[in-house]
């Protein structure tokens, strides 16, 4: 079962609910395995401290010109939609930063004189966390593409467990990237302006993909109800509400898992799985 | 015209919330830039009234056509980002499969198009979002809602950029102020590339840290001048001490500390800036953040 956990907005508590969720399953004898793929600011390490025990780079095709074959006919420079290539006189330049590694240029080429190689633009690493799966990707500083190193992250989905793919923030491509080909989407949010603004966003992303999906809302305020009317509004299930409570901030700046440091607030992750499974046999 | 950046590499540390706060410092001297695409929501606090609505056209998209289609398949075997499926259904004459492209994984490279052996794939332009040139109480802001599942953010942020550098450049004013993107990657490099400052937002968390040093190490390698202010500092104080060390051994100053209060969620829900609603402590804090980005631009 496959299980993305996201939220149009950052530092709604994406990372908190995951890698709770993930070790209280694996408290429960749940096979279950954590995937990051907030590559470019992955936090999951901090509160799992897995042991890694795998470490592989990540990379994506991106062409070399032979500049013995080139004759500048620019075929390759048409055909680039990403402007990675550009014409200066004769010679024909390359930009990889700039390339999606489509392999097209080297298809197109009459004198065949594109080869491709391999350019690391991060690693994924895997290992456990007690009895849970982890697995990261790290984007290198500098690398603007990462939906190919979320890809690889997510080669390492576990067939017969449960997977817990903690989503970067956003709705554009790395958020596609991470939440395709999963069973359900759970979105948090909290309620604050900011907060429902961006979890609209995230809701017309979700049913544009077509995954069902849920809304935790985080930092629930007893006087404050506008993320229950939001939701009743536009039909949308609540799952769970985990209150505002400032010692949960003060946990997670720490780096502890919440439901050791506050272990009454197991009950809300089992009725959390609960719904959640719920949801997934529907 | 000095352009100023607010980035944090962790999500939710208070990028918006200072970036109003500093709309209202400088007003009518700044043109406001909201830089955060695919989810902005600098609008909720500045109110634009829109003066201008612009499509965003940006790259194309693959479409097979079906009555052209014989089947073969090449397109399939092409493209890498498995966006080409086999549908269940057959075509004429149950004769052959039939293709269909999935709009959210093709990522507009065109290699099928350019393939097809019966050019039987149309690549019409396509609209990624829109953006809009408005005016605000504080000044003039450039705003973009990237289309949903849309493709190419970076474009957007750096057209949004470059139309408030325009209207600063025009109408004379100080500052073009931008508010960023959680992150590191294309789309905060779209709006970092030409800034004369960039201001980190952080907050005393393990995940703060670790995602300050990231961001911290991408405007080094982008030759960005930076400066560190840690938001909610008291949560952690030790946190704050250590990220305080941190950008005095990264040689990156450090712009000061905000203090955590529920100002920040208060202002929010009225649609006003922090400085508006509550001319108190927080604000003192932010202010002093900002003087601090006034003596290291």
């Amino acid at each position: 079962m496959n299980i993305a956990i996201a939220s149009g907005k950052g530092g709604t508590g994406k990372t908190t609910i995951s890698t709770n969720l993930a070790y209280y399953l694996a408290g429960r004898n749940i096979s279950v395995k954590y995937l990051d793929c907030d590559v470019e600011e992955p936090n999951g390490h901090l509160f799992l401290k897995p042991e890694i025990t795998k470490k592989q780079p990540a990379f994506i095709p991106v062409p070399s010109i032979d500049e013995s074959k080139c004759t500048g006919c620019g075929k390759c420079v048409q055909l680039c939609e990403y402007n990675a290539l550009a014409r200066l006189g004769k010679t024909v330049m390359v930009f990889a930063e700039l390339c999606h590694g489509c392999g097209g240029c080297t298809l197109i080429c009459p004198q065949n004189a594109i080869t491709e190689h391999e350019k690391e633009i991060g690693f994924v690493e895997s290992g456990k966390s007690g009895k849970t799966g982890f697995v990261h990707g790290r984007l290198k500083i500098g690398e603007a593409m990462s939906p190919p190193l979320i890809r690889s992250v997510l080669e390492k989905k576990d067939k017969d467990s449960v997977n817990i793919i903690d989503a970067p923030p956003g709705t554009s491509c790395p958020v596609i990237a991470s939440v395709k080909n999963t069973d359900f989407i759970v979105l948090i949010t909290e309620p604050t302006p900011f907060g429902l603004n961006d979890l609209g966003l995230a809701i017309e992303t979700t049913k544009t993909i077509g995954i069902p999906f849920g809304v935790v809302i985080n930092r629930a305020d007893k006087d404050n109800n506008d993320a229950e009317v939001f939701c009743k509004q536009r039909d949308v299930m609540i799952l769970c509400e985990i209150p505002d409570d400032r010692s949960i901030a003060e946990a997670y700046s720490k780096g502890e898992m919440i439901i050791d440091a506050i272990p009454q607030l197991r009950n809300i992750y089992a009725k959390l799985w609960e719904a959640i499974k719920e949801q997934v046999k529907k | 015209m000095k352009e100023i950046v607010v980035i944090s590499g962790k999500g939710g540390t208070g990028k918006t919330s200072i970036t109003a706060s500093f709309a209202s410092f400088t007003s009518k001297k700044a043109v406001l830039a909201d830089c955060d695409v695919d989810a902005a929501d600098l609008h909720l606090i500045l109110k634009p009234d829109i003066k201008n609505r612009y499509d965003f056209k940006s790259g194309h998209i693959a479409q097979i056509n079906a009555d052209k289609c014989t089947g073969c398949g090449k397109c399939m075997e092409l493209c890498r980002y498995e966006a080409v499926h086999e549908d269940d259904s057959r075509g004429n004459n149950n004769s052959h499969p039939v293709f269909s492209i999935d709009h959210i994984s093709c990522e507009g490279c065109g290699v099928c198009v350019h393939f097809c052996p019966e050019s039987a794939i149309d690549f019409p332009e396509e609209i990624c979002g829109e953006w809009f040139n408005s005016q605000t109480r504080f000044g003039p802001m450039v705003h973009a809602k990237l289309g949903i599942a849309a493709e190419n953010s970076g474009k957007l942020v750096t057209l949004v950029r470059n139309e408030g550098k325009k209207i600063a450049q025009n109408q004379n004013l100080e500052y073009l102020i931008i508010d960023g993107s959680p992150g590191i990657g294309c789309p905060v490099i779209a709006s970092l590339t030409a800034a004369d400052l960039a201001l980190i937002v952080t907050e005393p968390t393990v995940s703060g840290i670790h995602d300050t040093k990231r961001i911290a190490g991408l405007t080094k390698r982008l030759n960005i001048k930076a400066l560190i202010c840690v938001n909610k500092w008291d949560i952690n104080p030790e946190a704050s001490d250590a990220i305080r060390e941190f950008s005095e051994s990264a040689q990156i100053p450090f712009a000061g500390l905000v203090r955590y209060d529920k100002v920040f969620t208060n202002a929010q829900r009225q649609e006003l800036s922090i400085p508006e609603f509550d001319d108190g402590p927080v604000t003192d804090d932010i202010r002093k953040v900002w003087e601090s980005v006034l003596k290291n631009l």
